[in-house]
C-alpha cells in the first residue's frame, strides 16, 4: 500500500569500512597534548581569569534600539561616561540600530543596582526602545555563580556514577578524564578570549557533558561488545578496533549536530549566539575527547578480559 | 523483534496521531485556533518571558526587619502583660533575637514567669498539629532576670507568613497596571518572583512595589518637642521620627500607634476642596473609626501625626472630634503619587520591604525576533538533518526523517499538555533532544550495515542492527537524562527550562526513533516482493 509509493534507494555509504586507522598509536601523544591543553587552560583561568556576565559578576545589561534606526554609540559613551558609575561598557549588538550597555556592579548592594540602572535610562533619553534589562544584584550573582559551579560537577558525578554501574571503573574514570578535559579546555578558550561567560554558558557546558558522554558511551559499549568477541585479542588493537568501527557513527552523528548549531548560530540570533558557539566548540572537543582520551586511557588502565558472565546477565535485558 | 501486531500497530499509531493532534494548535494563530470544533485541543504552548516579553523581577524580604519588628511587638506585649500583672521590672532591653527583663523584685519570678509564658505560642495548624512554640521563655543567668527568645522554628513561621501576606498585597497592587497575567510566587524561604507577560517599561511596577506603604496614626508628644527630647532624653513609649522631604523636622511620637494601618477600609486619590491640592482621602473600618473618634475626642487641639512608613506626612492639630471614621491626608502630593499611594493602601501594607535582587526584562519586539530567529534557524537545521539522513540513508533515511518528525510533535505535545514554559534554552533542548534522535537511527542504520558486511540476510540484518544499537541508545540516553535530572533538580530558571525539554526529548527519542522507525520498517518489509534474496536492503 503505501510503502510502494516510498522508492527504494541506497544511502551513500561514506566511509570505508575496512579503514582502520592506528588511533592508538598516538595514545601518547593525544594524551600529552590533552593533558597539556587541560594544565594551560587551569593556567589561563587563574592567570587571566574569567570575563564573567552579568549573571555571575553582578550588575546590569541594558540593550537598547535607536528608534532612528541607527544608535549614535560614541554620543552615548560622552552622555553614560560622565555619570559616575564605574566601569560603563557600550557595544554595537547584533545589527547597527542596537547597543549593548553594561554597567559593573554598583558599591552599596542590592538597592545601588536599581539606582545605578535608573541613571542610565534616565541619561539615554527618549530616542531609544529598551530591548532587554536585566540587573542582577549581589546575593543572587554570587548563587548562580554557586549552583553553576555544583550543577556542572553533579552532571559529571552523575554520569560517572552511571558508566560506572553500567560498565567498570576502569571506563567510568576514563568518563570523568575525558568530560574534565571537555569542560577545561572549553573553560580555557573562553579566559583566553575574554568571551563572556554566563548562565548560558553553563547551560551549554551541561550540554556538551551530556554530549560528549553519549560518545563516550558508545565507543565504550563497543568496547565491551568486542571484550567478549575477541577474549585473546590485544587491548590496545582491541581499542582501536572499537574506535574505528565507531567512526563511521561518530562521524555521521557530529556532523548533523554541528550542521544544526552552525544553521542556529548564524540564523538563531543574538541572544543565543553565545550559547551556540560554546556549543560547537564543545561538540567538536567532545568527540575528540571520547576517541583520544577515554578510550585511550583504558589502554593504560587495563581491564577486566572475562566477561562471560556479565555477558550473560546482559543479553537477557537486551530482549526488551 | 521486527514482528509487530495489530494492537501493537494500532497502538503506536494512535500516540503518534494524538501527538499530532496536541502539537497541531501551536502551529496556528490563537484567533483561528479559537474557531476550532470543540473536540479538537486547543491549548497551547506558554512560552516563556524571553521569547514573549514581559518582566521578571525577583524580590527579597528583609528578614532582620522581621525579627526587628517581632522583638519590638514581643517588648510591647511583654510590658503590657507585666503592667496588667502589676509585677515591677526595672529593665526591658532588646538584644538580638533576645529579650531581657530585668524585675524590681527577684521574689516576683515564678509569677512572672508564669505571666509571661502565655504569650508562647504553638506554631502549626488544625490539620498537621503544632511543631513546636514561637519563642522560649527561660530563666536568665541572674536571679530575677527572665530571658524571652526567638525559636528558629517561629522565625521561620514568621517568614512564611509575611511572604504569604506580601504575595497577596503584592498582587493586588500589581492588578492595578491591568493585565491580570501576571504571577506572583514565592521562591525559596525569603524570595518572591513576579513574573509579568508583555511588561516592558517596570519603572511604574517598581515603584508600586518598592514601598511598603505602612499608615498610621501617631499621638504627638503633649508637652516636648523632639529637640528637647535629644538633648534630655525620650520618655519612654515615645520615639523621634523624621519629617518628608521639605517639611524636614522631627518630631516626638508615642510609638505604638492610635489606630494601626490594618484599620484602613478604603483610600482614593482625590483634590483638596480648598485649594485643589492633590490629596487621599480615606476611611477607617469600624474598629479603626472608634479608636480614631476616641482619640480625637479627647485631644481637641492637640496635633496628631500621620505616619507613611515611618516618616510624618504631616502633623495637623484637631478641630473637633473626627466619628465618622473617614478623612482626607494632604502633603506635598502630585496627582500621580496620590493616584499610586491611594492604590498602595488600598491593597494594605506589605509587612516587610522588598528588595529587588533580580530584574530581567524583555521587550516584545526582541522576543518576537528572538522566535523568528529560532523558526528560521530550526528549518535550516531541518532541512540540513533531512538532506543529511536521506544522503546517508536512502528509503530507511525517509523513515528515520518521519522518525524525527514524531519526535518534534511528541515533545511538543507532552510539553504543551503538561503546561510547561518554552523558553530560548528550552528550544536548545529541543535541539539537543533531536540531536539525540538523530544519533539514534544513526547507531542503528550503521549497525544494520556491519551486520549486512558480516552477510547475515538482510532480514535479520535488520533485526540484529536494532537488537545491538538498542543497548548503545539506551546507555547513552540514560546518560544524558541523569545529566538532566542534576540540572532540573539543581538549575533555576535558565537551566531548569532546558533540563525538562531534553528529558522530554530523550523520552520521545525512543518511542519515535526507535519503536516508529522500526513500524515503518516491519511494514516495508512486508512490502517487498517475496522470494530468496528479493528484499535488498536500501540503507
Amino acid at each position: 500500500m503505501l510503502m510502494k509509493l516510498i522508492p527504494n534507494f541506497k544511502g551513500m555509504d561514506f566511509f570505508p569500512h575496512d579503514l582502520r586507522l592506528p588511533f592508538m598509536r598516538y595514545k601518547d601523544l593525544a594524551i600529552g597534548l590533552s593533558v597539556l591543553a587541560m594544565v594551560l587552560s587551569l593556567g589561563l583561568f587563574f592567570a587571566k581569569g574569567l570575563n564573567y556576565g552579568v549573571d555571575f559578576k553582578g550588575g546590569s545589561m541594558v540593550e537598547l534600539q535607536a528608534n532612528n534606526g541607527v544608535a549614535d554609540v560614541a554620543a552615548l559613551r560622552d552622555k553614560l561616561g560622565s555619570l559616575g558609575l564605574g566601569g560603563v561598557q557600550i557595544q554595537s549588538f547584533g545589527g547597527p540600530s542596537d547597543v549593548l550597555i553594561r554597567i559593573e556592579e554598583q558599591p552599596g548592594g542590592e538597592v545601588a543596582q536599581q539606582a545605578g540602572l535608573k541613571k542610565v535610562i534616565d541619561a539615554v533619553g527618549s530616542g531609544y526602545t529598551q530591548r532587554r534589562v536585566e540587573v542582577v544584584g549581589p546575593a543572587v550573582s554570587s548563587e548562580l555563580r554557586t549552583t553553576g559551579l555544583i550543577a556542572v560537577v553533579c552532571g559529571i558525578l552523575a554520569i560517572v556514577a552511571y558508566v560506572w554501574f553500567r560498565f567498570e571503573w576502569q571506563f567510568a574514570v576514563g568518563a570523568v578524564v575525558a568530560l574534565s578535559h571537555d569542560v577545561l579546555v572549553v573553560v580555557g578558550i573562553f579566559s583566553l578570549f575574554q568571551f563572556e561567560f554566563d548562565l548560558s554558558t553553563v547551560a551549554a557546558l551541561l550540554t556538551i557533558l551530556g554530549y560528549s558522554v553519549n560518545d563516550t558511551v558508545v565507543v565504550s559499549d563497543r568496547i565491551r561488545e568486542n571484550l567478549r568477541k575477541y577474549k585473546r585479542m590485544e587491548l590496545n588493537e582491541l581499542l582501536n578496533l572499537s574506535i574505528n568501527e565507531t567512526l563511521s557513527r561518530t562521524i555521521l552523528t557530529g556532523v548533523t549536530a554541528i550542521a544544526v548549531l552552525i544553521s542556529l548560530y548564524i540564523f538563531g540570533g543574538e541572544v543565543i549566539r553565545n550559547f551556540n558557539f560554546t556549543m560547537l566548540v564543545g561538540v567538536i572537543i567532545g568527540t575528540y575527547s571520547s576517541i583520544f582520551i577515554a578510550a585511550p586511557l583504558l589502554g593504560y588502565l587495563g581491564v577486566k578480559r572475562d566477561w562471560s558472565d556479565q555477558a550473560a546477565k546482559n543479553a537477557a535485558p537486551s530482549k526488551a | 523483534m521486527l514482528h509487530f501486531t495489530r494492537l501493537k500497530t494500532i497502538a503506536v499509531l494512535l500516540t503518534c496521531l494524538a501527538g499530532l493532534l496536541f502539537a497541531m494548535p501551536n502551529f496556528f494563530t490563537k484567533e483561528s485556533v479559537a474557531t476550532w470544533p470543540n473536540f479538537i485541543p486547543k491549548q497551547r504552548l506558554n512560552l516563556g518571558l524571553d521569547l514573549q516579553g514581559g518582566a521578571h523581577l525577583l524580590l527579597a524580604m528583609d528578614q532582620d526587619e522581621i525579627k526587628k519588628d517581632w522583638m519590638v511587638n514581643l517588648r510591647d506585649s511583654a510590658r503590657r502583660s507585666l503592667r496588667d500583672a502589676k509585677i515591677g521590672y526595672s529593665a526591658l532591653g532588646i538584644q538580638g533575637t533576645q529579650l531581657q527583663v530585668r524585675l524590681t523584685k527577684p521574689e516576683d519570678q515564678e509569677a512572672a514567669l508564669k505571666d509571661l509564658r502565655k504569650l508562647i505560642q504553638p506554631i502549626g495548624n488544625a490539620i498537621l498539629g503544632s511543631s513546636g512554640n514561637d519563642i522560649e521563655v527561660t530563666e536568665g543567668s541572674e536571679p530575677g532576670t527572665i530571658t524571652m527568645s526567638l525559636t528558629e522554628q517561629g522565625l521561620k513561621a514568621r517568614v512564611a507568613s509575611a511572604a504569604a501576606s506580601s504575595i497577596e498585597t503584592v498582587n493586588r497592587r500589581i492588578n492595578n497596571l491591568g493585565t491580570s497575567e501576571s504571577t506572583v510566587v514565592r521562591q525559596g524561604t525569603d524570595r518572591i518572583l513576579i513574573q509579568f507577560p508583555g511588561l516592558q517599561d517596570t519603572a511604574e511596577l517598581k515603584k508600586l512595589i518598592g514601598e511598603t506603604a505602612k499608615l498610621t496614626f501617631h499621638e504627638v508628644h503633649p508637652s516636648l518637642t523632639a529637640e528637647d527630647a535629644k538633648l534630655t532624653a525620650i520618655p519612654p513609649g515615645y520615639k523621634i521620627y523624621p519629617g518628608t522631604g521639605d517639611e524636614g523636622g522631627e518630631y516626638l511620637l508615642r510609638e505604638t500607634p492610635v489606630v494601626p494601618g490594618e484599620d484602613l477600609a478604603d483610600s482614593q486619590p482625590g483634590f483638596d476642596s480648598r485649594d485643589g491640592q492633590p490629596v487621599i482621602n480615606f476611611r477607617f473600618n469600624q474598629a479603626g473609626a472608634r479608636k480614631f473618634g476616641a482619640f480625637t475626642k479627647e485631644n481637641v487641639g492637640r496635633p496628631f501625626a500621620i505616619v507613611l512608613d515611618d516618616k510624618v506626612l504631616s502633623a495637623p492639630v484637631i478641630r473637633e472630634p473626627i466619628l465618622g471614621g473617614s478623612g482626607q491626608i494632604s502633603g506635598n502630593f502630585t496627582v500621580e503619587s496620590t493616584n499610586r499611594l491611594a492604590v498602595q493602601l488600598r491593597s494594605g501594607a506589605l509587612p516587610t520591604k522588598l528588595t529587588i535582587v533580580e530584574e530581567r526584562t524583555v521587550g516584545p519586539s526582541l522576543g518576537a525576533d528572538s522566535i523568528s530567529a529560532g523558526k528560521t534557524a530550526g528549518v535550516i537545521g531541518g532541512i540540513a538533518v533531512v538532506f543529511l539522513t536521506i544522503l546517508a540513508y536512502g528509503t530507511f533515511g525517509i523513515f528515520a526523517v518521519v522518525g524525527l518528525f514524531v519526535h518534534l510533535m511528541l515533545t511538543l505535545a507532552i510539553m504543551t499538555v503538561m503546561g510547561s514554559t518554552l523558553t530560548l534554552p528550552g528550544i536548545a533542548g529541543l535541539v539537543l533532544g533531536v540531536a539525540m534522535a538523530v544519533d539514534a537511527n544513526v547507531l542503528i542504520y550503521e549497525r544494520i550495515r556491519e551486520e549486512l558486511r558480516t552477510g547475515k540476510p538482510p532480514i535479520s540484518a535488520i533485526d540484529a542492527g536494532f537488537q545491538r544499537a538498542f543497548i548503545t541508545i539506551a546507555d547513552s540516553q540514560l546518560t544524558t537524562l541523569a545529566c538532566a535530572m542534576i540540572m532540573f533538580w539543581l538549575g533555576s530558571g535558565p537551566i531548569r527550562g532546558f533540563a525538562v525539554t531534553l528529558t522530554i526529548g530523550i523520552i520521545t527519542s525512543i518511542f519515535a526513533s526507535v519503536t516508529v522507525v522500526r513500524l515503518l520498517i516491519s511494514q516495508w518489509i512486508k512490502a517487498q516482493p517475496k522470494g530468496r534474496g528479493a528484499i535488498k536492503v536500501p540503507v
